[in-house]
């Protein structure tokens, strides 16, 4: 019986996140923040350095985390204002709260969205049942949400499973930048998903089409294709970033719902 | 306006003799590389073959002129051409006569649209609801679809299994649900920011493609990188290997129910992703690789780095070795998806599919690059079953020897001071440059052609791409339930077959 000595070797693995931050949470770049905006004039030239076009020239210089693919061309070229940000909780409800710094009224959207939201997923209780579908991706998303479910990262113990069928499912997460090939198979999927039901789109691709738009089979992410309802940014998300959109989608973070894994967590 | 390519000295060949001329090129000890088209300002297309030699890489053009982009099929004698060619005939409406199934392979099965090479670039191909239609016929026969949307986590590719029950006699797949036209984007972007989407074309082998295509760019820019770069290069490159194994093993083991094992690899591989964030940041290694070298120097101490990857080596290869004693896996995949090695051969496959069978060479020994030269790398002993087994015996055997060489450069990088990462490259030279790397899949090409220092093409050639064409070939005498084996062994990247 080697495999019996072999599973007990390492004892838990298991990260306590959400419960507490994760140490190696750090370690994974995931997004680009500003920290601090230009002298009058000084601006020129900013928005050019992006190659998505991630970087609005305002008055305030702003990224947009649904275009960026931490490329970091801006981190390298102007260190005082942009910086990489490795905090996890990077998902949000609505594409427009991607834009950072917030821009006046966001509060109240991010307060309306977070609402309706939580009406809508109250049913779910603290079960939650996900199915993935590829809408043109470059493949490491799916490494990333199939990491998920390892004894690292570990959802089940979030009462979060994956399901191969969409009659299933509450939750379906989409990856890629929207490929015309897939247009039809990925709405056939949501209408196929009993209500109430979220659309969780992981990954800029997903978000915006990122580099990989426009061709002649890409749409700019999803977005045109269903209705959106968390978006997870980043090239690719790490599972961190991923199970904070699915919490999220869940109404377990910054809620009144209080956060609590069940059993050991 | 004609680029030619004079690095490569190949000759322009009239094309009612191109089909010869390429299965000429592609006899023994060469082998048949790809075909790749380039649209010129005129409207006609220049289509150059590429075959692998001994010693390089070789290549024939021809010129196919405006308004008539047809001549005889290559793949009537050269069967391992049919899928480029039914690419070419999709996207450029390029007509290969005589070619025995021009079927769409990356537009819909019913093309309403015009060919989008020829008109708007960015128009819109129409979604196709349709799936694939059943072909083989006869008492008890029935078909299941399978995908593109399929249970569990994958890439979206749709297979159309014909089946009494439990033998498989026919098994098609399409890979047009997830074609991205990749490739066409890298026109609208300087030759700088082109390697962030070579990262993309194959997301899991990030690395690889960079490489390939910075190695492209840098013949065309007569850089060269300095040693240090090159090292790291490697170090990321051999990691990018042991992450792709991997996961061909929880595949495996995923399917055929082990746990344990399935748990334990897991663990190897989050373990190896981390140890990659902490190298630059990037779990996949994406930033580390530019043009002219790498950003710079790794962000952890090179000998911190090499004590925990040796920590994971030792781990993985104690599950591993209890992987191939365990008798309720080896059983699983013992004699399933046989590719016998005359057909192999006749294809040209390439990486571990191809050393499965005992055949094809590893680019890393054949035409050695970057800092392979010095590393004293050996290639996987070839393994001549040409199942599944012996497929995942040469990628263990891979694994090992990409454990030992990362842990050596990072042994290198310890010891070395190197200050300069990055030799800012020249004026980019019009020309077409041919390079190749060893994906974790095997051998990956990259076409770069500029003209008036901007990139007039890049084409990507996957070595998943290459090797898809022979995946039904592996399915005779298979049943239904060594699918998941066949699939898993191939190591298939369907974002890098679509493109």
């Amino acid at each position: 019986m080697p495999w019996v000595a072999r599973g007990l070797r390492e004892g838990i693995v298991t990260t306590r996140y959400p419960r507490r931050p994760d140490d190696h949470g750090p370690d994974f770049v995931a997004a680009v923040t500003v920290t601090d905006q230009p002298a009058e004039g000084a601006g020129q030239g900013l928005a050019g350095l992006c190659p998505t076009g991630a970087i609005s020239v305002g008055p305030p210089v702003a990224v947009d985390r649904g275009r960026c693919i931490l490329c970091g061309h801006c981190v390298d070229a102007r260190p005082e204002m942009f910086a990489y940000e490795s905090s996890p909780g990077t998902a949000r409800l609505h594409r427009r709260l991607l834009v950072t710094p917030p821009a006046p009224g966001d509060d109240d959207l991010e307060a309306r969205v977070r609402a309706e939201l939580a009406a809508r997923v109250r049913r779910f209780g603290r079960s939650l049942h996900i199915r993935h579908v590829d809408a043109g991706s470059d493949g490491s998303e799916e490494w990333e949400i199939a990491a998920l479910t390892g004894p690292i990262y570990d959802v089940h113990r979030l009462g979060i499973f994956f399901t191969a069928s969409p009659r299933h499912a509450d939750v379906l997460l989409v990856t890629g930048a929207g490929t015309a090939g897939m247009a039809e198979p990925l709405q056939r999927t949501y209408h196929a998903m009993p209500d109430p039901k979220v659309v969780v789109a992981v990954g800029t691709d997903a978000i915006s089409g990122g580099l990989v738009h426009p061709t002649y089979v890409t749409r700019g992410g999803v977005a045109g294709l269903l209705p959106v309802d968390v978006c997870v940014p980043g090239s690719p998300p790490s599972p961190f970033s991923i199970l904070h959109g699915l919490l999220l989608a869940m109404g377990r973070l910054g809620g009144t719902r209080p956060l609590r894994a069940r059993g050991r967590g | 306006m004609t680029i030619q390519g004079d690095r490569l000295g190949e000759e322009v060949i009239d094309r009612s003799r191109f089909a010869e001329a390429v299965t000429r090129l592609s006899a023994g000890p060469n082998r048949f590389a790809g075909l790749f088209p380039s649209l010129r300002a005129s409207g006609g297309v220049e289509l150059r073959a590429v075959a692998a030699t001994p010693g390089g890489y070789t290549s024939v053009v021809t010129e196919l002129p405006p308004g008539d982009l047809a001549y005889p099929s290559v793949s009537v004698g050269l069967p391992a051409a049919s899928w480029y060619e039914r690419e070419i005939h999709d996207r450029y409406g390029i007509q290969p006569g005589g070619h025995p199934r021009l079927d769409p392979l990356v537009l819909p099965l019913l093309p309403e649209d015009p060919h989008p090479a020829l008109g708007d670039w960015h128009s819109q191909v129409t979604p196709d609801p349709r799936a694939l239609d059943a072909h083989a016929s006869g008492e008890g026969l029935f078909t299941i679809p399978y995908g593109p949307v399929r249970s569990g986590v994958f890439e979206a590719v749709e297979y159309l299994v014909e089946t009494f029950g439990e033998d498989i006699p026919r098994l098609r797949s399409r890979i047009y649900h997830k074609h991205r036209g990749i490739d066409w984007r890298f026109e609208d972007l300087t030759p700088d920011d082109g390697v962030l989407l070579a990262e993309r074309v194959e997301g899991t082998a990030s690395v690889a493609h960079a490489i390939a295509y910075c190695r492209g760019l840098e013949q065309l820019t007569g850089t060269e990188v300095p040693y240090g770069a090159e090292v790291v290069r490697l170090v990321h490159a051999e990691l990018e290997r042991v992450a792709n194994h991997l996961d061909s093993m929880i595949r495996h083991s995923d399917g055929s129910y082990q746990a344990v094992a399935n748990a334990r690899l897991a663990v190897h591989k989050e373990r190896l992703l981390r140890l990659r964030a902490t190298l630059c940041g990037s779990r996949f290694g994406r930033n580390v690789v530019v043009p002219g070298g790498v950003s710079g120097p790794m962000r952890r101490p090179p000998d911190e780095a090499r004590s925990e990857l040796l920590r994971i080596a030792s781990g993985v290869s104690g599950d591993a070795r209890a992987m191939m004693s365990t008798p309720s896996f080896l059983d699983r995949l013992r004699g399933a998806g046989v590719l016998p090695a005359d057909l192999v051969a006749a294809h040209g496959a390439v990486g571990p599919v191809a050393r499965g069978s005992g055949l094809g060479e590893d680019v890393r020994h054949a035409r050695p690059y970057g800092a392979y030269p010095s590393s004293g790398f050996r290639p996987a002993a070839p393994h001549g079953q040409g199942d599944a087994l012996a497929r995942q015996q040469v990628r263990l055997e891979e694994m090992d020897e990409s454990f030992r060489l990362a842990a050596e450069g990072l042994a290198v990088l310890a010891g070395c001071n190197e200050s300069e990462w990055r030799r800012s490259p020249g004026a980019v030279a019009d020309g077409t440059a041919i390079s190749a790397v060893e994906s974790p899949q095997g051998e990956l090409l990259y076409v770069v052609e500029t003209d008036g220092g901007r990139l007039a093409r890049v084409k990507p050639r996957c070595a998943a791409f290459h090797n898809f064409a022979l995946f039904p070939a592996a399915f005779r005498g298979d049943i239904l339930t060594d699918f998941v084996f066949i699939e898993a062994s191939f190591g298939l990247s369907v974002a890098g077959v679509a493109g």
